[in-house]
């Protein structure tokens, strides 16, 4: 058996709504009408980006006041290797940029030809985005500034509709790798084969194995033990409505805890070929499996579980679940 | 040197709804103040903040608590996060507690919250793996199947979960801070309510909730110094176990009852049931109040149900009122949920609870659980030292 370890790419992104509170609010409604705002502190220092709470007297601040589209680069790196949604697709240098009427500096980028062109204290102007909606994208980033160059602060215009949220997408990529234990089930799989491991001390076999006794701790490698498709639903729930996420499961569906003959705990899998009315806890199932043809190295090969028609498991506690020890065990 | 003595001197709660509608800063801000404001302490007198939410995905904001100090006025001061799932309002609490039990601190803010309107709980909670297959959505599949074991182990009569539904929903409107007020809500349309992982209906869920609650802990010198009432904690305790083994008790998780055990044996709890005057627990699901009867040993196993039925957990001449805030059916911002229950059990004995105070509490439970039913916390507070 390879012991090649198996990977996956895993993508989780999100559309997350983020409520801005009236300070950070105020600035992005600001940025979509072209001005930047900084909030003052009760030292007359004005912060830009603001911020809703003093970072260094905790007040509650509220005094917003405009500030310049130019500035001044207190310090600066080379980026030659940008991202996707970072300011720019060409290389382009991250500053930390000190607008005139700030006292502290904003992040962004500063788009010149390359690291030569850069300095500290070099005068910086804003680019904003021609297309703006009262987001931190609305600033596309900054072009070295001509000596004249003023950016005087605008005025926010009156009865403009504040943003109150904002969409932040979130995506992130990830390469999954299931480890050993599992490594070895996935492969067992594409044969039609199930796999679990088993507790040195107890006996217990965990299906899917886990590579670890939960009970023992200690490890259950190198060596699986393989069990039979078959087993009994050991409690289930009967989804009845659509779930958005799941679109590929119409209901109502049972997803039900299965408890493979020669395993100790269960696992969750989903009702097929029964009405849901007529599943019961104790109920004999075997695995459906996919057409050989289709066959992967996926826990997926189980499309679901059926009936066996057997008579059902006897169950003489409901409140415990799985079997304490392997089947034969002292 | 044993334990030092600590207090709650001020809880301090945010209007539960489905969007808060400032920032999540604005939000802990909010709790952190009325928490401070009932304590009568300003924050040049907090020695430090433990705070706790579940998990970062729940709103997309990775580690807020390393921009959340200024809000907290905990600029200079050691700040810490807790993270123990759904029960983490409580462990946060706990965590809390233990600093001024250990004499590390006199006074400590703690604060729990989530901001459910940012994201989507139920997609956080069934976030995809490769190579994996998946049946279930969300928390309510996952807890059908225990719930149905339970029913099947008492032959509980079916409608056991609406009661409580409807009770906990009663209780809220006497709440000004919970997010469900549902004043015409009948019997009928709990039990009418649609199926969703049945035998889950839809009114017997709770729902999703932004919201904050912070509570301030002192020490016996600072409780001592402090005119309003306190509620002194009289035990903390915290376990955990394997989400899944061979022969697990699913329904009264070992877990469960040995957190229950410790935290009853520290406060000189015999009788649970008539010592204890009100209790706060975590019931994301309708029937979680007569399972939690059992395990928590204020009913025989196997009878928690009846005391549902008999209308021993109601406010309104229950003798073991359970959840007269509303409890986590009426709101759930998650990371918060704990917390609310702890600060709601020590709202009770300081006599503040307002229009949902039983009258004369004196000893109260707070209680969280988490994950996989695997993750536990309790408080008992009381009126006197």
């Amino acid at each position: 058996m390879s012991d090649e370890v198996l990977t996956a790419p895993l993508v989780l992104e999100y559309p997350f709504t983020r409520t801005t509170g009236p300070v950070i609010g105020a600035f992005l409604t600001g940025l979509r009408e072209g001005v930047v705002l900084g909030v003052k502190r009760t030292d007359g220092s004005v912060m830009c980006p603001p911020l809703e709470y003093d970072p260094i007297t905790s007040e509650s601040l509220s005094e917003l006041v405009p500030v310049s589209t130019v500035g001044t680069v207190q310090t600066w790196t080379w980026n030659g290797d940008p991202r996707p949604q970072q300011p720019f697709s060409q290389p382009f240098a991250w500053a930390m940029i000190t607008l005139d009427g700030a006292d502290t500096p904003m992040l962004h980028g500063v788009m010149v030809d390359g690291p030569d062109q850069m300095t500290t204290g070099m005068r910086v102007e804003l680019v904003w985005r021609a297309e703006r909606e009262g987001h931190i994208t609305d600033i596309a980033g900054f072009l070295p500034a001509v000596d004249s160059a003023t950016g005087e602060p605008g005025a926010l215009p009156e009865g403009v509709e504040e943003v109150r949220s904002v969409r932040t997408p979130i995506r992130m990529e990830y390469t999954y790798t299931p480890g050993r234990a599992l490594s070895q089930y996935l492969r067992a799989m594409k044969d039609k084969r199930i796999l679990g491991d088993q507790c040195p001390d107890t006996g217990q076999v965990f299906v899917p194995p886990r590579g670890v006794s939960s009970i023992a701790g200690k490890s259950t490698l190198p060596d699986l033990v393989e069990l039979p498709d078959t087993g009994y639903i050991e409690s289930f729930n009967i989804t009845r409505v659509p779930i958005k996420m799941r679109p590929d499961l119409t209901p109502p569906y049972v997803s039900a805890w299965i408890v493979l003959d020669g395993a100790s705990v269960g696992f969750m899998g989903l009702g097929m070929n029964v009405e849901p009315e007529e599943v019961r806890v104790g109920m004999r199932v075997r695995a459906v499996w996919k057409p050989d043809d289709e066959l992967e190295m996926s826990a997926q090969n189980i499309l679901g579980w059926e009936p066996t028609g057997e008579a059902d498991e006897v169950i003489d506690d409901y409140s415990r679940v799985g079997r304490p020890q392997r089947e034969g065990a002292s | 040197m044993g334990k030092q003595k600590a207090a709650v001197l001020g809880v301090g709660q945010t209007k539960y709804d489905t969007t808060y509608p400032g920032s999540m800063a604005g939000m802990l801000r909010e709790a952190a103040t009325n928490a401070l404001q009932m304590s009568g302490t300003c924050w040049d007198d907090i020695d430090a903040v433990i705070m706790g939410k579940a998990p970062d995905f729940f709103e997309g904001v990775m580690m807020p608590e390393v921009y959340l100090a200024e809000a907290l006025g905990c600029v200079g001061k050691p700040i810490m996060r807790v993270h123990t799932a759904g029960s983490v309002g409580g462990s946060t609490a706990c965590v809390a507690t233990s600093m001024i039990q250990s004499g590390v601190h006199e006074t400590v803010l703690t604060i729990g919250w989530e901001k459910q309107s940012e994201s989507n709980a139920m997609w956080a909670l069934s976030l995809p793996q490769p190579f994996a297959t998946s049946v279930n959505a969300g928390a309510g599949g996952y807890f059908s199947p225990i719930i149905r074991r339970y029913m099947m182990m008492t032959q509980a009569p079916e409608l056991i979960g609406c009661m409580v539904a409807l009770k906990d929903r009663r209780h809220a409107l006497d709440n000004p801070y919970a997010h469900l007020h549902q004043p015409d809500l009948t019997f009928e349309q709990v039990v009418e309510s649609p199926m969703l992982w049945d035998p889950i209906r839809y009114s017997e869920t709770c729902p999703s909730s932004d919201g904050a609650c912070a509570i301030v802990l002192g020490s016996e010198k600072v409780a001592e110094a402090h005119t309003g009432p306190v509620a002194w904690i009289k035990g903390i305790a915290m376990r955990s176990e394997s989400g899944s083994f061979g022969g697990r008790n699913m329904v009264s998780p070992a877990a469960s009852e040995a957190c229950a055990n410790d935290v009853f044996a520290q406060a000189g709890i015999h009788d649970r049931r008539k010592e204890i005057d009100a209790v706060e627990m975590y019931v994301p699901f309708s029937w979680y109040e007569p399972m939690w009867l059992e395990s928590l040993g204020f009913a025989e196993k196997g009878e928690g149900w009846r005391m549902v039925e008999s209308g021993a957990t109601s406010i309104d001449g229950g003798d073991l009122p359970v959840n007269c805030s509303g409890g986590v059916l009426s709101s759930n911002p998650i990371g918060a949920s704990g917390m609310i229950r702890f600060g709601e059990a020590a709202l009770q004995v300081m006599g503040l609870a307002g229009d949902h105070q039983v009258d004369g509490a004196k000893t109260a439970v707070g209680h969280a659980y988490g994950g996989a039913a695997q993750y536990y916390a309790m408080w008992v507070v009381g009126s006197e030292k």
